[in-house]
């Protein structure tokens, strides 16, 4: 292929990663400090992409419908933990995929009664709707680029707050030892309700802004909740860097392995993963197995 | 030794009679039901043998499920054979190859990453399945016949006939069971309670855990591959909703619902569970709503499952210890490190 | 030394800067009893370590029955002979006592692989267990839970689990931790017993019990050998005593 078509699908697979990176950290996030495997993980990312959908219909702006999305999404997420997710601390994982197994059909069931089963689009913002030449014959959206430089933003922001803040110092604190947190006086559940609701905007923010490109359909949610647990896999469950890492490579694989074996594109992912496991069983960065 | 947490034998009996005799009273319809319950039966007692009696929860079992009922359904169309006698041995024992071969992947990962692997090896086999014009795509495979059960030419009986159908199933089922239990009571059965328990004790006395739990992953794996031989000889279909991961859900929510880590459990977990979708499904388009906070509250209310009801009493022989599908207990703090 | 049933050669364990282990040779005689002691820290807990093949050394060899087994997995040294005892009891608490040994008898086949006849009737690992169960005086508790006895009787079963699997050489760290003294007494017994027909390496803070069971003793100061030796020879060793003295206070 040549260099622009190469370029094209560079920036397409950065892109992607960094979606992925979004959603994977919130994942994480929430498993390294709340000890808690959430399979509706990706519910989150479908309902950002329907409130972005919904929000857009009413106010006919995206930005509008993002702004006003994010702090919906938190709320969400923050009901989700105090109404399920707080029974599920310190028991076994078993418990907890099967109580989030449930959630999911709940989401999903929700989904259809409000927006039932069509795929719904998102009309990219007009500001926003052009390309840029890559060279005579290749342009690259803009819109694309918004997604990554916005994904580049919260990436920094996370880390400003994780390791510049006392939040961040809490949210370390408490992924390290629970218990301790909790005799120093600090407030253990409203921290890990406020981590879970970040986690959680966090996704359904990529979820919103991916809507434009992905579309909204029913079900959408499990196939970047099963993508994101290769990521965190790979990555190493409760790294943040493993998240990036993980996601920026699946972001490669994914785009690459679409382009050069398309019989076996969806394939590709999954061998990818197999490879990595044979080699660290414990993701990259991930803690070595007792 | 340590007997199996089952019911007295009379229940057992009992319930192996009700069995037997129940389509010869009830409408076809539900006889038909009744042979889907017990697939589904099969299917999560293989995997309770992972997830109650080995402690490795398998977010992806329906891949062996589904795997199997390909393979059913190739073996007609491709090589064209129909025969009972030829097709079981050969999908069962094919899927119990895949299981080895896929479960010395990911038994090299534990705890919740073997949770993640498990599920996105079933997903990379969905996909397969999807996206191969040679497994008939999102459609999937149409079986057309039922599998033949002939002796030397004599028919010995008609697997197109439901109520017929139904006894294979229970036979099916049964067989399993007996399975399950010869293999849960052998000097394996006592090294895979080891590491149910205590798996780095079992590893200090010299044990190659990984041996082992590979082991009763093909094993589930492979009576995982019967319940989906069953399952699509009954439907005549396959596709790839076979290999999805809500079946896996569902399996999993059975064995919960039953109560873990009982043999009787599932099978118990199954007619209630596929009771109930089909009383919800009958009520209103959106059950999968009420399934979904069903599942929420036997999580919170009721972890040992039914096994665990007052009723669970009468037909559990009291033991001497703690009682049968014991709950999963906290997570252990790590304890701070010696000299 | 050649009729050694265990020896080390120059053993060495680094973590980062720090040797826990410096160069130790010691050779453990056959039917002997030999007490590992010294302050904390001393690198006791790690030399067994290196002994069991929990951890693999930095420099030297471990060498049992004329065999090199340095860097073996803790499961290959079990097998070959050595039994070893853990500070935290570690006993598969949901299981009886007879199950508990059972599993550890049944360590001692080739292979459990076996998926057809019951286990109840390999009848020889039973009267492993129950053999077992009889020297650490627990018969009466044998189809009790682990869950259900008290900590020294969880140590007496951890000892019996042990012994289940019939090795030759026994390694203790710190049997007595955490005991009273009426316990003490009795697991003190006990390993009396065991001792007449089994080599027993043991790490014990305890001074009475070590002069009263141990046959010789190694003093281990900041992982090196301080000085080994009889009883009677380390009760006067003026070194051990400035060692001790030096680095805390001994009543």
């Amino acid at each position: 292929m040549d260099v622009s078509s190469f370029l094209v699908q560079g920036l397409n697979s950065v892109q992607y990663g960094f979606l992925l990176f979004l959603v994977a950290s919130g994942l994480t996030l929430i498993f390294g400090i709340l000890g808690v495997i959430n399979l509706a993980h990706g519910s989150f990312f479908m309902i950002g992409a329907y409130l972005a959908h919904w929000l857009q219909l009413k106010t006919g702006n995206l930005f509008l419908a993002i702004a006003l999305g994010l702090p919906l999404s938190f709320l969400v997420g923050l009901a989700v933990e105090r109404l399920a997710i707080r029974f599920l601390y310190a028991r076994d994982h078993l418990y907890q995929v099967l109580l989030t197994y449930g959630l999911i059909l709940i989401f999903n069931e929700l989904q259809r009664i409000f927006w039932g089963n069509d795929v719904h689009g998102v009309p990219i913002p007009s500001v926003l709707d052009a390309s840029v030449p890559l060279n005579e014959t290749q342009s690259y959206p803009v819109y694309r680029f918004f997604i990554s430089l916005a994904c580049i933003g919260v990436a920094a922001a996370m880390y400003f707050v994780i390791h510049r803040t006392k939040l961040g110092m809490l949210i370390r604190a408490g992924a390290a030892n629970r218990e301790m947190v909790g005799l120093l006086g600090f407030r253990v559940n409203r921290l890990y309700a406020l981590v879970f609701a970040l986690g959680a905007a966090l996704t359904a923010f990529a979820g919103m802004l991916s809507a434009p490109v992905n579309s909204v359909y029913p079900g959408m949610g499990e196939h970047i909740l099963i993508i994101s647990f290769v990521v965190v896999v790979i990555g190493g469950l409760g790294s943040i860097q493993g998240a990036f890492v993980g996601a920026m490579l699946i972001g490669f694989v994914d785009t690459f392995g679409k382009v050069f074996v398309p019989e076996a594109a969806s394939l590709s992912v999954y061998a990818f993963m197999a490879a990595v496991l044979l080699w660290r069983p414990q993701g990259l960065f991930g803690a070595r197995p007792a | 030794m340590r007997p199996l947490s089952r019911p007295p034998f009379w229940v057992l009996v009992a319930a192996l009679v009700v069995l037997a005799v129940f389509p010869q009273f009830v409408e076809r319809y539900y006889a038909q039901l009744a042979t889907k319950v017990l697939v589904m039966a099969i299917f999560a007692l293989s995997l309770d043998l992972l997830v109650g009696y080995t402690r490795l929860v398998s977010l992806g079992h329906a891949a062996f499920y589904g795997l199997a009922g390909y393979t059913l359904a190739i073996l007609q169309r491709d090589l064209g054979l129909v025969s009972l006698w030829t097709t079981l041995p050969l999908t069962v024992g094919f899927t119990a190859l895949v299981a080895l071969v896929l479960g010395a992947l990911a038994i090299r990962t534990s705890g919740i990453y073997f949770i993640m692997v498990t599920l996105a090896i079933a997903q990379m086999l969905y996909y397969f399945a999807n996206d191969t014009k040679w497994l008939g795509g999102s459609d999937g495979m149409f079986l057309d016949v039922k599998p033949t059960a002939e002796f030397f030419g004599l028919k010995l009986f008609d697997l197109k006939n439901r109520v017929t159908f139904y006894y294979f199933a229970l036979a099916a089922l049964a067989a399993s069971f007996l399975l399950a239990r010869m293999v849960l009571a052998s000097l394996f059965g006592r090294v895979i309670d080891a590491i149910r328990c205590n798996e780095p004790r079992t590893r200090a006395l010299g044990y190659a855990t990984w041996r082992y739990k590979l082991a009763m992953f093909a094993i589930a794996g492979a009576l995982a591959g019967l319940a989906g031989y069953v399952g699509a000889a009954q439907d005549g279909i396959v596709n790839p909703a076979f290999l999805s991961w809500h079946q896996s859900g569902q399996a999993l929510v059975i064995v919960i619902l039953g109560g873990m880590g009982t043999l009787y459990g599932p099978v118990v977990g199954a007619f209630a569970l596929i009771a109930l979708e089909d009383v919800a499904a009958g009520l209103t388009e959106h059950w999968l709503l009420f399934i979904g906070v069903f599942v929420i509250a036997v999580v919170l209310f009721l972890p040992r499952g039914i096994a665990s009801l007052p009723l669970g009493g009468l037909v559990r022989r009291p033991r001497k210890r703690g009682g049968g599908a014991a709950p999963l207990p906290e997570r252990p703090v790590p304890e701070a490190g010696d000299d | 030394m050649t009729d050694a049933l265990l020896e080390t050669r120059g053993l060495a364990k680094q973590f980062g800067g720090l040797a826990a282990v410096n160069d130790v040779s010691l050779a453990f005689a056959a039917g002997e009893v030999h007490a590992v002691i010294g302050p904390n820290g001393a690198g006791k807990t790690t030399l067994l370590n290196l002994l069991s093949g929990e951890m693999r050394p930095s420099a030297g060899s471990v060498w049992f029955k004329g065999r090199a087994i340095t860097g073996l997995p803790p499961d290959r040294v079990a097998r070959l002979g050595i039994g070893r005892s853990f500070q935290r009891t570690n006993v598969f608490t949901e299981l009886t006592c007879f199950e508990n040994c059972w599993i550890a008898a049944q360590s001692r086949r080739a292979s459990s692989l076996r998926f057809f006849r019951p286990a109840a009737a390999h009848a020889e690992i039973g009267v492993a267990a129950d053999r077992a169960l009889d020297l650490c005086g627990l018969r009466a508790r044998r189809d009790h839970a682990a869950a259900a006895m008290s900590h020294g009787e969880r140590r007496q079963l951890e000892i019996a689990m042990i012994l289940a699997t019939e090795p030759e050489l026994l390694l203790f760290d710190e049997p007595l931790a955490r005991m009273g003294y009426r316990e003490s007494q009795e697991v003190i017994a006990l390993l009396r017993r065991i001792a007449e027909k089994h080599t027993i390496v043991l790490i014990e803070h305890d001074m009475d019990a070590v002069f009263s069971i141990a046959d010789r003793i190694t003093v281990l100061v900041n992982g090196a050998v301080l000085e080994t030796g009889t009883v009677a020879a380390i009760q006067k060793s003026a070194a051990v005593q400035a060692a001790y003295l030096g680095a805390e206070e001994q009543p």
